[in-house]
């Protein structure tokens, strides 16, 4: 920097060979020793840092208090039940039988039906974004993945349950026809040969209620891998296809290996979000409390849509149980949500979207 | 991978003699056996799917029928693309189709389900007084021309306007502490921010449901429903918004302390100017999220067929409990009811969304036209004050400017 005079044979260095004495005392016998640097804090500083911790801590309690209070409220019903909670299918907290078996069998279902239909689309979504769309409608299309997510679950339940419902009964036909040696797949009273009217076993089905919640996963899982994928070094791109890869290639050589670790998170993300939607799901399912391993065939169950059927009638102490399933339901969804979160900060591109 | 050639020189391949001369390869555009390909693997996978739906086995439904022709397409597709072209480029192809139709598909779905909303909820919309009414004398029997949903539009924007008044300010104050304060304690309000992000939107309901409602024993009201819609909507905005101050350049904060301003100083005038357009994203955002939630609402406001201004008392109505209870109703004027406070609800989304985009929508610190022109001005004002300053004082005196008044 400052030591610019160095002829052209000498080795260029930032400290010379020796090093010279520094005048001041103030400094310290050995130049190497750091400078101590203090800073004062102004008044308008600490005030500044005073209110920000204020805020963030008002956050922190709001934010422990709404926890510890599910805790609080669904330990009577936890005491009450004990270990039965996790195992009974029943939900009759005033008759002493109740649990979360079917309920969150339900849940885990309609959540891995959504999953399952909403990452092969988010994916291929997010690929086209980033590597086929043209160019002057990439901004568009992003604009539209991101309204997508701000579309109100409402909107979306109501296209489920009045225009879906009633189209999917084929396809859900057409799958328990081919596939009904699959536990998953079978539908209790209908067969192949079946040639009564079929409609009425197929809606309100978690199959259904799965494939309108992966719409609203989509958009989530989408911009986040979008964002990792669009972020793959060009010079890898670039390698690639100067090595005579074809777009495809290219793809699965550098974009999908660098995006692996968005594409678990963001699907995770989205499970977090398909775990715990209500509406939607509430208006498609007719509630069941057995344990429904057939997607296909109607009536099952889920947490957060028993909570929203049931609270206005709930005594105390039902109540009580509706918030001991609301915490097991949390408890399932915070673990999804902290593995996305490690997950996705764990790839390379780091690129952590907002939810 | 590469394994470098032990051979001296550069190997030419000797040119076929008699051939045909060298053609130019075209590297891009689209050639005409692509589209002939593309067409005719179309045709003869409808024509199948056709000939295996009428006669050959009874399948029924417009949907299978889609899905069916589809999957024989890429199937076709395929073939016919490897008569010309070698393994990578068949499959090269075969992903670019999929690609296409499924971010087509999700587009289409995502069109279709909002023109569905209108083209269910025009019955309603198109009277007048759907806007201006409310509900009061209106049963599920009264016809379309009676009745509104005023009531549910105001007490949406009241809930959504008290939710936001409490939940912006603290989540940007949040968002703030967590990128300018580090420390463990920081740290820890951000794993706690993080995990209720996760929160099921009908816990937040039921947490005061359990706490306002039932413990002061006074019915639903609406500041009951603000409150749920907060707990809902503040994780979400300290965060989206923490994700934005994050993005702001080190450099100018930097520059910002190197001039000697206090840490104050710099968040004031550096970091949330910067940050502007993508905190009112955050924002706009988070608002847009807290309208559509249905779950805290229903737990929390209860349902009333009248105009209420008084958040306090009383039960107050909104626009996606209009439409979850409405659509129950086995009337189908009732139902196109739902569907029209459906659609206002997601006009009011799309106003908000648009709003978000026309001011946000770019990175920190890219600035408008008229920002750069604005920015431009008032640098060029900032030169003629320092130069008036020189023109005050003898040159002789360099202690510098005076010291700025403390705040």
């Amino acid at each position: 920097m400052g030591s610019g005079g160095f002829a052209q044979d000498e080795p260029i260095s930032i400290f010379p060979e020796e090093p010279e004495p520094f005048e001041g005392p103030e400094f310290g016998s050995s130049p190497q020793t750091p400078i101590k640097l203090t800073s004062r804090l102004s008044t308008s500083d600490y005030a500044f840092r005073a209110i920000a911790r204020g805020g963030g801590l008002l956050v922190l309690v709001l934010m422990i208090a709404v926890g510890s209070f599910l805790a609080f409220r669904a330990t009577q019903a936890l005491g009450r039940a004990g270990f039965s909670f996790l195992t009974t299918q029943d939900w009759n907290p005033d008759g002493g039988k109740f649990g979360i078996a079917a309920m969150m069998v339900g849940t885990v279902l309609i959540a891995l039906v959504a999953i399952c239909v909403a990452v092969p689309l988010s994916l291929g979504t997010a690929l086209y974004i980033s590597e086929y769309a043209p160019r002057r409608i990439q901004r568009l299309l992003v604009s539209m993945v991101d309204l997508m997510a701000a579309v109100p679950s409402i909107v979306f339940g109501l296209w489920g349950f009045f225009f879906l419902e009633w189209r999917m009964t084929s396809l859900s036909r057409w799958l328990n026809d081919w596939l009904f040696w699959i536990p998953l797949f079978k539908v209790n009273g209908v067969t192949r040969n079946y040639t009564g009217p079929t409609a009425t076993f197929y809606t309100s089905s978690s199959f259904i209620a799965g494939v309108v919640v992966a719409l609203m996963v989509v958009p989530i899982a989408t911009s986040i891998m979008r964002e990792a994928f669009s972020q793959a070094p060009a010079g890898e791109r670039e390698g690639a296809y100067a090595l005579g890869a074809t777009r495809w290639g290219m793809i699965s050589a550098v974009v999908l290996p660098f995006g692996r670790g968005a594409m678990i998170g963001g699907t995770m993300l989205g499970l977090g979000r398909a775990l715990g939607e209500t509406i939607a799901v509430s208006l498609i399912i007719s509630p069941v409390f057995i344990i429904q391993p057939h997607i296909l065939q109607n009536g099952t169950s889920s947490v957060s849509s028993t909570i929203a059927l049931h609270y206005a009638e709930a005594t105390p102490f039902g109540l009580s149980a509706l918030f001991a399933a609301g915490l097991a339901l949390f408890i399932v969804t915070l673990i999804v949500n902290f593995g996305a979160a490690v997950i996705v900060s764990r790839s390379r591109s780091g690129a952590i979207s907002e939810a | 991978m590469t394994t470098v050639d032990s051979a001296p020189g550069t190997t030419i391949p000797p040119r076929p003699v008699g051939g045909r001369p060298p053609q130019r390869r075209q590297l891009t555009g689209v050639r005409t056996t692509d589209m002939l390909a593309l067409v005719g693997a179309l045709a003869a996978a409808f024509c199948t799917t056709g000939l295996l739906w009428t006669e050959v086995s009874p399948f029924s439904g417009l949907i299978g029928y889609v899905v069916m022709t589809w999957f024989l397409f890429v199937l076709y597709y395929a073939v016919l693309v490897s008569f010309d072209q070698d393994g990578p480029a068949v499959r090269d192809r075969v992903v670019s189709v999929i690609v296409h139709s499924l971010g087509a598909l999700v587009l289409l779905a995502l069109v279709y389900v909002i023109f569905y909303t209108f083209f269910r909820g025009w019955a309603a919309l198109h009277h007048l007084n759907f806007f201006t009414q409310d509900l009061r004398t209106t049963g599920p029997l009264s016809p379309l021309t009676q009745g509104g949903v005023r009531h549910a539009i105001l007490g949406t924007l009241i809930e959504v306007g008290i939710a936001m008044g409490i939940s912006v300010p603290l989540g940007l104050l949040a968002a703030v502490y967590m990128q300018e304060v580090p420390g463990t304690l920081s740290r820890f309000v951000r794993t706690v921010v993080d995990a209720m992000t996760a929160l099921p939107d009908v816990l937040a309901g039921l947490f005061i449901y359990a706490t306002l409602i039932l413990f002061l024993r006074r019915g639903f009201f609406g500041f009951a429903a603000g409150c749920a819609l907060a707990v809902t909507a503040l994780p979400i905005v300290a965060r989206a918004a923490y994700v934005v101050l994050r993005l702001v350049p080190g450099g100018l904060t930097e520059a910002s302390y190197a001039l000697g301003s206090g840490q104050w100083r710099t968040v004031w005038h550096v970091t949330l100017p910067t940050a502007r357009s993508g905190l009112a994203t955050a924002v706009i955002l988070g608002t847009a999220r807290a309208i559509g939630e249905t779950a805290p609402v229903l737990l929390t406001a209860g349902v009333s067929a009248y105009i209420n201004f008084n958040p306090f008392s009383g039960p107050m109505m909104s626009l996606p409990l209009l439409a979850y209870i409405s659509v129950q109703s086995p009337e189908k004027a009732e139902i196109a009811r739902g569907f029209g406070a459906a659609c206002t609800l997601l006009v009011l989304v799309l106003v908000l969304f648009f709003g978000a985009r026309m001011i946000g929508g770019r990175g920190a610190g890219q600035l408008t036209p008229r920002q750069q022109r604005r920015r431009a001005l008032g640098s060029r004002r900032d030169l003629a004050r320092f130069e008036r300053y020189q023109i005050m004082r003898p040159p002789a005196d360099q202690t510098g400017y005076p010291e700025e008044a403390e705040a």
